[in-house]
């Protein structure tokens, strides 16, 4: 039957994607649904029960900063926080918070049941509305028929998925479900690239069959940080510790005696794994000069005994399995509570994408998440933000955004995969980020919380702290450039460590290496502001002649990324650009000279060409500026 | 932590060349183009001249010292050549006269144009017809193509290994510094280590070298480099001391007389060629004309230009297919990488039956009589092309220099990150020059990509716990 109302916007799936996508569209004021198919694993995190890490923080805190629900999520359900990174500078720290996998469950299902025009429907859904060239809705397994103006398929590993242990398989999405067969099958009729991935998890053990006394205990950090601007330690539930332990070489050994029948070295699994999450079978062979590895034990939640232990992700046969565990120091005795496995699963070509995350082939259906190559919770959910957002703005008539690089790592992201596409699972790193001291996890609602006010997604409450802060900041920055301290000044040649050879403001002061702004305001008679504010004022001098260089240079390519190409570009009929720029141009089909210019093997040359070009064809913008 | 001086190597909007054929004498103009010609006339010239007025000025260099004197001529955009703010000065065209300036609008933040950029901008800027769109990229595709094998050519020889060299150890450098920032956990503590620090050291070391030896100037004063090659007794001699004007080698009938590698220094129309006269490319048993044949290899490997001579009396080349054998088998003893040009000497012996005799020669050739002087001029004309000294093209000359200007903002990179580290112990910013510095080797080893760093990252270490 067709269901009686029409949506703006459907969102297939609820992972981590698919939630972000739903709460974003039905933010922005799209009346939306969320199909899932099973609404218990609403936000169910399937593999390491952690949120954050480097580059990854930097992702959760720029969807915060735009009124996504991953930060406050992780705020009410970790249990463990840490900062990464805490001796380099701040660019580069990173925020982690293990989680309890139940209360970040709950957390995201209050805040997907507490959005306003966002219905949640339970049914897998086997197939596409499609007239012409648009998408117009999707179909579920019972033969409903839902209709909307854009639709979001964050399908995660769902699609043709393929469980590994040992030489057994299986299809499913994640242990214990399904995977989604039909729709996999009538989204391979349409023109979209599709090839193979693999991941995989680590057993899971029995805590009570631990050995605590033989593992290395690491607690959390104190102070301890908090991931939502909005949050704080109050949202916190009680804390746990982490622990550690290592492999060694008997259990090496035992790795390498099941390799003959391991689904990897074996050849049954085809799927191209991630290169910085190997198995632990992988690791043994590639690495083979190593005698131990670490293990890094992860509590899965409060409520449970079960651990997560982070390093030995393998796809062995059972038997191969538990006697590796046993092996280790602490897990003499352990129980395997779910056996670990691989999966294999259909992704799409992401280059065949709008920066939208609109597909180019079918106007109206947009992909986020795993489905376009990427791993991880936090990617995913970066993806279905931008998803969302776009599909409910396409709804109404609105142009799409897409942060550039230079504004958001989720930019970075978007960026690399629909430029360069993916050959592995996509996992942010910080190095991925050219302009990596200005987008920090520090400043996130700086660099965004504006735009998203304006694209309808920040609340009144977010949009009020957001101004005061930024307001503190700016005040807090005036003072210490007024504040001038005299040589003699004991109390201030103390913290320096050296005597003042003239009068100075403490904004000079603060840039010196070593000073932090704490200690200074403390050797005079201002008033402090919170270590929030404090901070941002510190980093904002410390880092201030490489934000000016990197600003500079920002200004300089924007020129190029706002040069737009055309979509009916006809790269074979440019003279004087080689097959090989053609045929890559032709396969990214770039929408702006910057990103042209970032494709690999693309000369400047050939940019020259492309200019050249479209000025002859009268394609360029009026609004040129000159080179 | 803040502080550097923006010498970045990425995208600048302004740039400079030397716009006329360098090494010809009289007049040479070095033209800059973009919104940084006033701030560059202002250094240069101590003003900025008023525009379209010829402006007899001294052109001096940051620290003050004159370069040279000579016309400048401003133009303000949009009325200009490029449809951009553009500075001329016009100065002596001696080729270390034009490299000093040119060099010194780069060292005021303009980088060497790209082939065909001025006119690229003064199309794009509407300076230019519509109807010359294909000719211009026409242009820029061929001018590109040229400076692609030129800077293939500069990159030859030692320099070539000294520069991957370095380039390897920067990527080594930063794959410790990077691994650290995004593995904290994988126990690669970069800055406990004095690894990094000796690194930086031996790098900086490195670079330094490298930059003396590309440097433009040594270029200039030991020319570019012409290997004269072939049979005992083809003339290579002969025709050394033709180009020379002076007898150098000894020259008799007697094969085998240039025993060792003999080094002409000559000037042709002012642009400075080292003329190499090697050993006669022969099997020997002679001890010591083995070490000549030896040298003589090394020699070609390094050239700039391998002139191979042909003796055309040669017994063995009756017709024209013998002479195609006979001069592919001299080119299979050259290494492969050579760049050949074919010289058929003795031509006043065998004037009647020449044109026969090369209606089948693939290669680049030049006819000449060594002895008369017959076709020396026409050789002369081809030495000044290929060595890149011609105005339409760009040659070694220009390629080494963009080369040591990438040298040098790396230099400066490299100094700016051991700074922040010794200051601060902050990884990030001595990760932020390593890259900028990176960035600049990439001119000339080429791409580098932060997936490539990964890849690298991920072979090397065993991450992912």
């Amino acid at each position: 039957m067709d269901y009686p109302t029409q949506f703006d916007v459907i969102v297939v799936g609820g992972g981590h994607a698919g939630t972000e996508a739903a709460l974003a569209a039905a933010r922005s004021g799209a009346s939306t649904l969320l199909l899932t198919q099973n609404i218990e694993t609403l936000g169910q995190m399937s593999c390491n029960p952690a949120i954050g890490g480097i580059g990854k923080s930097h992702l959760v805190k720029e969807i915060d900063a735009l009124g996504g629900a991953m930060a406050l999520a992780a705020d009410r359900a970790g249990i463990h926080f840490r900062t990464l990174n805490s001796r380099k500078g701040p660019a580069v720290r990173a925020t982690r918070a293990q989680s309890d996998r139940q209360l970040y469950k709950m957390a995201i299902r209050e805040a997907l049941e507490r959005q306003e025009n966002l219905q949640i429907f339970q049914q897998s859904v086997d197939d596409l509305i499609v007239e012409g060239d648009r998408v117009r809705g999707a179909v579920t397994s019972s033969g409903l028929k839902f209709k909307a103006h854009a639709v979001v398929l964050t399908v995660g590993t769902f699609l043709g998925g393929v469980m590994h242990v040992g030489m057994e398989k299986q299809a499913g999405g994640r242990a214990g479900d399904a995977p989604s067969n039909p729709l996999a099958e009538r989204l391979r009729q349409l023109p979209f690239g599709v090839d193979r991935l693999k991941t995989g998890t680590p057993p899971r053990i029995d805590g009570n069959s631990v050995d605590f006394s033989e593992l290395e205990v690491q607690p959390g950090d104190e102070p301890r940080p908090v991931m939502s601007y909005m949050g704080s330690v109050a949202d916190h539930p009680a804390q746990v510790s982490c622990f550690i332990t290592h492999t060694n070489q008997n259990t090496h050994e035992i790795i390498r005696g099941g390799l003959d029948r391991s689904p990897m070295f074996t050849g049954e699994i085809d799927g191209v794994g991630p290169r910085y999450c190997p198995s632990i079978e992988d690791k043994v062979v590639r690495f083979a000069e190593r005698h131990s590895h670490q293990i890094f034990i992860e509590p899965e939640g409060l409520g449970t005994r079960e651990l997560y232990p982070n390093g030995i992700s393998t796809s062995l046969p059972f038997d191969v399995q538990l006697a590796l565990v046993r092996s280790i120091k602490g897990f003499e005795n352990a129980h395997i509570t779910r056996p670990g496995y691989a999966i294999e699963y259909d992704y799409f070509e992401p280059r065949d994408l709008h920066s939208s995350l609109e597909t180019r082939h079918l106007g109206g259906l947009y992909f986020a998440g795993q489905i376009n190559g990427t791993t991880g919770y936090e990617e995913a959910a970066a993806q279905g933000l931008i998803a969302g957002i776009n599909a409910a703005r396409q709804s109404r008539d609105l142009e799409p955004w897409c942060p550039q690089r230079s504004e958001a790592y989720i930019g970075v992201l978007i960026d690399d995969l629909i430029t360069m596409g993916t050959k592995e699972p996509y996992r942010m790193f910080t190095s991925r980020a050219e302009y990596r001291l200005i987008l920090r996890q520090d400043n996130a609602d700086r660099r965004l919380t504006e735009k998203g006010r304006e694209l309808g997604l920040i609340d009144d409450e977010r949009w009020r702290r957001y101004n005061e802060k930024c307001e503190r900041i700016e005040a807090g920055k005036e003072t210490l450039k007024h504040h001038w301290v005299q040589p003699g000044n004991a109390a201030m040649e103390s913290v320096l460590g050296q005597s003042l050879t003239r009068e100075y403001n403490l904004g000079e002061l603060v840039k010196r290496p070593h000073i932090g702004i704490e200690a200074l305001l403390e050797a005079t008679d201002l008033e402090r502001d919170d270590p929030e504010v404090n901070e941002q004022i510190e980093i904002d001098f410390k880092y201030e002649g490489y934000i000016v260089r990197q600003q500079e240079e920002i200004r300089r390519i924007e020129t190029q990324q706002g040069v737009a190409l055309p979509e009916g570009v006809d790269y074979s009929e440019i003279q004087g650009l080689s097959n090989e720029v053609q045929q890559k141009l032709e396969a990214v089909r770039p929408t702006t000279i910057g990103q042209a210019s970032r494709i690999s093997g693309v000369t400047p040359a050939a940019i020259s060409v492309l200019l050249v070009h479209l000025k002859k064809k009268n394609l360029l913008g009026q609004d040129r500026k000159s080179a | 932590m803040s502080g550097s001086d923006g010498t970045s190597g990425l995208v600048k909007d302004t740039i400079s060349a030397i716009a006329t054929p360098a090494g010809r004498g009289g007049v040479g103009i070095v033209r800059v183009s973009g919104s940084q010609v006033a701030a560059i006339a202002h250094s240069l010239l101590g003003k900025l001249p008023a525009p379209r007025y010829a402006t007899m000025a001294t052109f001096r260099n940051v620290e003050g010292e004159a370069i040279d004197q000579g016309l400048a001529l401003y133009f303000k955009a949009p009325h200009s050549f490029t449809g951009e703010d553009v500075l001329e000065l016009h100065g002596h065209g001696g080729p270390l006269v034009m490299d000093m300036l040119l060099n010194e609008t780069v060292r005021l933040g303009a980088s060497i144009a790209r082939p065909g950029e001025f006119s690229e901008r003064a199309f794009l800027n509407d300076k230019i017809d519509l109807s010359q769109a294909e000719a211009i990229a026409d242009l820029i595709d061929s001018v590109s193509q040229q400076a692609a094998r030129s800077a293939i050519r500069s990159l030859q020889g030692e320099f070539s290994d000294l520069i991957h060299a370095l380039n390897e150890q920067v990527i080594n450098l930063r794959m410790y510094v990077e691994a650290a920032i995004d593995f904290p956990e994988e126990e690669i503590d970069f800055l406990a280590d004095n690894k990094v620090k000796d690194s930086l050291a031996s790098i900086r070391e490195k670079l330094v070298a490298v930059t003396q030896q590309a440097d433009q100037g040594a270029i200039l004063r030991e020319g570019i480099a012409l290997v004269l090659a072939g049979r005992p007794n083809a003339g290579k001699s002969s025709l050394m001391n033709q180009l020379s004007g002076r007898e150098t080698s000894i020259v008799t009938r007697v094969a085998g007389t240039t025993r060792d590698v003999l080094n002409e220094y000559i000037h042709l129309d002012g642009i400075p060629l080292k003329i190499t006269d090697t050993a006669g490319l022969r099997e020997s048993l002679d001890e010591v004309e083995i070490q000549g044949v030896q040298r003589a290899i090394r020699e070609i490997e390094n050239a700039d230009r391998v002139l191979l001579i042909v003796d055309l009396t040669e017994p063995l080349i009756d017709n024209d297919e013998d002479l195609l054998a006979y001069v592919n088998e001299l080119i299979d003893e050259l290494p492969a990488t050579a760049p050949v040009t074919v010289v058929l000497n003795k031509v006043d012996l065998v004037s009647k039956k020449v044109a026969n005799l090369t209606r089948s020669l693939t290669q680049e050739y030049i006819v000449i009589s060594a002895l008369t002087g017959q076709g020396i001029t026409e050789l002369k004309t081809h030495l000044k092309e290929i060595v890149g000294y011609d105005s339409s093209s760009e040659g070694s000359f220009i390629a080494r220099a963009r080369h040591v200007d990438a040298l040098n903002r790396a230099q400066g990179h490299l100094d700016t990150g051991m700074e922040q580290l010794v200051a601060t112990d902050a990884g990030e910013l001595l990760a932020e020059e390593l890259r900028y510095c990176q960035q600049c080797l990439a001119e000339i080893t080429g791409e580098f990509t932060s997936d490539d760093l990964l890849g690298r990252i991920f072979s090397s270490f065993c991450i992912g716990k």
